[in-house]
């Protein structure tokens, strides 16, 4: 059982701190501006982040254990390569997704 | 070109953010089915969803806690889970930055992985929008995801039933970021951030508190803007030529 004081202080503490990870750089820096290469390091945030936030996902499924799983590789490959080829990004998902059931289906 | 009107750039971003409703519904509902289960009543588990927003350091949280980890521990492991927002935070500062503090400080609330990864390829392509439809295109962003965040948690917590699995709704988070993630490789140096991240992520993926996604983030930037500077110095030497 958790203890009721405990928990509402990390309730409370981690609300606080995750707004304040949110808000340091557009709330502190606002429109001054940053030095050239900052900037330039953060034009990669996005593909730096969102990538690796996946790969784990995609090689280590946890919905089966963590062993890897050939519909979700092949359903993530699908979904890649046609938002590299289409920029469409519902495509993208409706693509991935099918390939995902599809493969369930005929290797599942 | 002709202006966009701030309504028609608030049905944009309602429509680019839809997709994800496939993603939070069934997350938002494990974490209340989660919450619920490890003793949090209906009032502490919302209080989670509503003040956090942040799925995976809600669920960190509460597991370490109902494991009796020192609530030290388990803030600073969540927390540490969060610190990509920070990442977030500095790369959203170009674009939202000349917007009132009040809209910052709403944006700031409301910056998820979802929220930002549509917001930050739409400005890729999107250049020409001031501060401020930029801000309205963020806040559209959330509107069909962050009231089906707190509305599933509840609904998760009340119910107390998991999604079936057959339905393999734990492919919904990757299928969706990969999706945005294939457009934004545009350049070479986007791609090499990209292949970076993801073998450092898999190379780090044993070390504790989400570290490895955070120092695989900082090799990929280095690795984007490296690659920047070297493709801009063979294109002025190209010219040259």
């Amino acid at each position: 059982m958790i203890e009721t004081g405990a928990l509402w202080t990390v309730i409370g503490l981690l609300g606080v701190g995750t707004f304040g990870l949110r808000f340091v750089f557009t709330g502190l820096i606002g429109d001054r501006a940053m030095p050239a290469w900052v900037l330039r390091h953060l034009r990669y945030t996005a593909v730096a982040v969102l990538p690796g936030l996946v790969a784990p996902l995609v090689v280590w499924p946890e919905a089966t254990g963590g062993q890897m799983d050939a519909p979700r590789m092949m359903a993530a490959a699908v979904t890649l390569g046609v938002g590299v080829g289409t920029r469409n990004v519902v495509l993208s998902i409706c693509l991935g997704a099918a390939t995902l059931y599809g493969a369930l289906y005929l290797l599942g | 070109m002709t202006t966009e009107t701030t309504k028609s750039i608030f049905w944009q971003g309602v429509r680019d953010g839809a997709p994800f409703v496939l993603v939070i519904v069934p997350f938002a509902l494990l974490f209340g089915v989660v919450a619920t289960e490890a003793g949090l009543n209906l009032v502490e588990t919302m209080a989670f969803s509503v003040l956090v927003i942040a799925g995976a350091a809600q669920f960190t949280a509460v597991e370490l806690l109902s494991k009796d980890a020192p609530a030290v521990i388990a803030l600073v492991s969540a927390l540490a889970v969060n610190l990509r927002m920070a990442m977030y935070s500095a790369s959203l500062t170009p674009h939202l930055g000349a917007a009132p503090l009040w809209q910052r400080a709403l944006a700031a609330y409301l910056t998820v992985d979802q929220t930002y990864a549509c917001s930050i390829l739409k400005y890729q392509n999107r250049p020409d929008w001031t501060a401020r439809q930029k801000l309205g295109y963020f806040l559209a962003v959330a509107v069909p995801i962050v009231p089906l965040w707190y509305a599933f948690t509840l609904v998760g917590a009340l119910v107390g039933s998991a999604m079936p699995a057959g339905l393999a709704l734990d492919f919904a988070v990757p299928i969706t970021f990969l999706a945005m993630v294939g457009p934004m490789l545009h350049t070479r140096a986007h791609l090499a951030a990209a292949v970076v991240s993801v073998t450092a992520a898999l190379v780090f993926a044993f070390l504790p508190y989400n570290l490895g996604l955070l120092l695989a983030a900082v090799l990929a930037m280095m690795t984007g803007a490296r690659v920047e500077v070297i493709e801009a110095r063979r294109a002025a030497r190209g010219e040259g030529a």
